[in-house]
């Protein structure tokens, strides 16, 4: 398998944490893995992305054109990389501050009200986990349990109290999307 | 009386110090750099340093001390001495190590270095000869130069209009928490140089026991830069330089 | 740190930098902090490795204070090292010159950044020609290696320790930020001991480490010889390395080259930016194949010679306006086009974008 990924959005929402964990429960479960990350000023408010790609196999290229799966948080992310998803691909986005919306037909476009989601759950700082769970129930890339364990690795032990609330929002992220997947 | 009566151990006065080895010396006569390089040897000598040393040299006239003393030297890019001896130091902190630098490398090119090195309080000590002048270059300006004093590239005089004030850059280090031993001192009586060597004793002592960053300042003359004879330079620099650059212990932390 | 045996983590190029220099056994490290490579120092500093190898790691005052540490570690036998980013690089020629001349084993890591000037942030790969033909002052060389994986920069810590000292001459890993703030998996090798003092003087009889007595002779390191015979000999004694550095030290990575009409010439993660597009272009029926220079210097020129011989034309590709070109050119002497695809100040190209560039550039030109 090879899955080629973009999460994109405003720096601060965790975009590129959110790669990381998803990159670490790949390598946890003996994937081959890119992290990249579009670095500098975006860490302090501006747009940042991270391309993560997944794959049985050595990869090469750890820039792409083009993507199977799309995480968008933002409109200018979505301007810019909803017509680089491939087709049939996936292509998830939180409406939250989104005036046009994605317009394809020929990929599979995952509405997740991320940022609604996370007052039902009472847990505001947990916004790119519950996309990740979204992630994770559309595209099943890696098991809940891989990233839970690369939670555990990545987040230092003074945080690990927070290891429950953020398996919580990777849960709802989840129900989220197998509820509007189910029906198909 | 034969000469072989005389030439006996019991009536000796005056001798070399064995790591002062006989290479004919490229400074001018009458330079100050002879006197300090022996009485750099001699404290080596005296306190049994010869194996637990490593000197890093400058670019200037002292270029060349790797050539006069024997032990372990590296000869810096100019200015860069105080940084080379940091890594000395912290990767052999059982070592002494020191710098020996003029007052255009010092206090000129490597002033950013200097002042970062002293303000870590390095446990290095930092020999600084001051001659107000670029000897080896050909006599010009130094950042200590006096002001109205003439060199080749200040012909009229140093013009503080133009040049900018002398930079009492000793006074400087001691306002830096990372020094412990700043001094100023001179070779140019018997007694100014007995005063010198106590303040090198206690500058290598204080590296040796990682007491932090110890300066030797020196007062020194170059006459053929200031275009004098060495009596005249001696007493030029006593009636001059000592104004701006008073002799003594500037900081002591003991 | 329990470092007895190989692991496997994901980590960024830098950050692997940091750890493979830990488990070397390197002495000191000697920076500044500059983006996108002030991960290196950072990480440095986390790990505390004074409290585990005794390693010395200190936050330089500049650039220009860092790499004369450098040579004040070198001088006396230790592996230290440091790393920058361009401008930096930049700021520290004279100093690596005077490591060159003092022939000194050193390790300097270059992450670049676009330039000139202050520049950006972003991937480049435009200091191939400093990095090469000798940034600072004099006839001298680098040994240059580029790596292209994060693995590749934790092994090219050993590697370019093991050449310099080795060959008695500074080694320079040119990597760019892609290949700096990309994680991956890495195996780290394990913890090897810091040599003693003993072994340093055993191995390094040149270094002053301070022993004149012990030794028999004090040692005096200096890179000033007034002498001009002299100094003309000391030139011909680091060419002699260099020939030999030529001789024995050339890596180069192949990828579809053995039935290749066409040829793309691309170092570090370049490399494999153009492997994808040469995949996609495989797909196409169209011949590509790739070589990867590892080192820099010395240069495989004799296999891209050998290889040029059976291509149709070579694009060379690379993060500048034209730098790696002249070399293969070199190595090339006119047989068949050499065209050069480069993007500039901090603007990575796509697999994409590079496959286009094959086809307008090489391909649709001489069909």
């Amino acid at each position: 398998m090879k899955e080629e990924i973009i999460i994109a959005g405003f720096g601060g929402q965790g975009v590129l944490s959110m790669g990381k964990i998803l990159a670490y429960a790949a390598l946890l479960s003996g994937k081959e893995v890119t992290w990249m990350p579009s670095y500098g000023p975006e860490q302090r408010g501006g747009t940042a992305n991270v391309t993560v790609i997944i794959s049985d196999d050595p990869i090469s290229s750890p820039i792409l054109d083009s993507f199977d799966t799309a995480v968008i948080l933002n409109q200018q992310s979505l301007d810019k990389f909803e017509e680089k998803v491939k087709p049939g691909g996936f292509l998830l986005y939180d409406p939250y501050g989104i005036k046009n919306r994605p317009t394809r037909t020929d990929i599979n476009i995952v509405e997740v009200p991320a940022m609604e989601a996370l007052f039902e759950i009472g847990n505001a700082k947990a916004y790119n986990m519950l996309l990740l769970g979204a992630l994770l129930a559309a595209r099943g890339t890696v098991e809940v349990e891989d990233v839970m364990k690369g939670l555990k690795k990545t987040l230092p032990e003074r945080h690990h109290h927070l290891l429950d609330a953020n398996e919580k929002a990777i849960r709802k992220g989840i129900e989220i999307v197998q509820e509007k997947l189910l029906p198909k | 009386m034969k000469r072989e009566d005389i030439i006996k151990p019991e009536n000796k006065v005056a001798g070399k110090p064995r790591l002062l080895n006989d290479k004919d010396m490229h400074y001018c006569p009458g330079c100050s750099h002879g006197v300090v390089h022996r009485l750099v040897a001699e404290v080596l000598e005296e306190m049994e340093l010869e194996d637990d040393c490593i000197g890093v040299a400058p670019v200037g006239c002292a270029v060349f001390a790797y050539s006069y003393i024997d032990v372990d030297w590296i000869e810096a890019a100019h200015g860069r001495a105080p940084a080379v001896a940091t890594a000395v130091k912290r990767l052999h902190p059982e070592k002494m190590v020191f710098t020996y630098q003029g007052d255009g490398d010092l206090a000129a090119i490597g002033t950013a270095e200097t002042i970062h090195a002293a303000n870590r309080g390095e446990n290095i000590t930092i020999i600084f000869i001051n001659n107000g002048i670029y000897g080896m270059t050909g006599g010009q300006m130094a950042p200590t130069t006096l002001e109205g004093m003439k060199t080749a590239t200040t012909p009229y005089g140093r013009n503080i209009e133009l040049n900018g004030y002398p930079l009492n850059i000793s006074d400087l280090m001691t306002r830096l928490d990372g020094t412990c031993y700043v001094t100023r001192q001179s070779v140019d009586t018997a007694a100014a140089v007995r005063k010198t060597k106590a303040a090198l004793k206690k500058a290598f002592k204080n590296s040796m026991e990682c007491k932090g960053t110890s300066v030797v300042e020196i007062l020194s003359t170059c006459n053929s830069g200031w275009k004098m004879s060495p009596v005249a330079a001696n007493k030029w620099m006593q009636e001059n330089m000592t104004q701006k650059y008073a002799l003594g212990d500037l900081k002591k932390n003991d | 740190m329990s470092n007895d045996k190989p692991e496997v983590m994901l980590m960024k190029g830098n950050e692997a930098i940091a750890h493979a220099a830990i488990r070397y056994g390197c002495d000191g490290y000697f920076g500044y902090p500059i983006t996108p490579q002030s991960e290196i120092l950072e990480t440095l500093e986390a790990l505390m490795p004074w409290e585990t190898t005794g390693m010395v790691v200190l936050q330089a005052e500049s650039e220009v204070a860092s790499i004369n540490m450098v040579y004040g570690g070198a001088s006396t036998g230790k592996a230290v090292f440091t790393s920058s980013s361009s401008p930096g690089i930049s700021l520290m020629q004279e100093g690596i010159s005077y490591i060159a001349a003092g022939e000194l084993p050193a390790l300097i890591v270059n992450v670049m950044r676009g330039g000139p000037g202050l520049g950006t942030i972003h991937p480049s790969q435009a200091d191939y020609f400093q990095a090469t033909k000798g940034g600072g002052h004099g006839d001298y060389h680098l040994i240059v290696l580029a790596p292209k994986s994060v693995q590749e920069m934790a092994d090219f810590v050993a590697l370019g320790f093991d050449l310099a000292f080795k060959y008695r001459t500074p080694a320079m890993i040119l990597a760019d930020g892609i290949v700096g703030q990309m994680m991956e998996k890495v195996v780290l090798p394990p913890q090897r001991p810091r040599r003693t003092n003993e072994q340093i003087m055993k191995e390094c009889p040149w270094a002053a480490t301070g022993d004149a007595i012990k030794r028999g002779h004090p040692n005096v390191l200096t890179t000033l010889e007034l002498d001009s015979a002299q100094m003309e000999k000391n030139n011909e004694r680091f060419q002699a390395t260099y020939r030999k550095i030529e001789e024995n030290e050339v890596r180069f990575e192949e990828y579809l080259t053995d039935d290749a009409e066409w040829l793309v010439v691309a170092f570090g993660s370049i490399a494999r930016i153009c492997q994808t597009a040469i995949d996609e272009g495989r797909k196409q029926g169209l011949k590509i194949g790739l070589i990867r220079p590892i080192t820099l210097w010395p240069f495989p020129y004799e296999e891209i010679s050998r290889l040029s011989k059976k291509t149709r034309g070579i694009l060379v590709v690379e993060l500048n306006a034209g730098q790696m070109i002249e070399d293969v050119r070199l190595a090339v002497e006119g047989r068949v086009p050499v065209k050069h695809f480069g993007r500039m100040g901090g603007i990575v190209p796509d697999p994409g974008e590079v496959l286009k560039a094959i086809r307008e550039k090489l391909i649709d030109e001489q069909e």
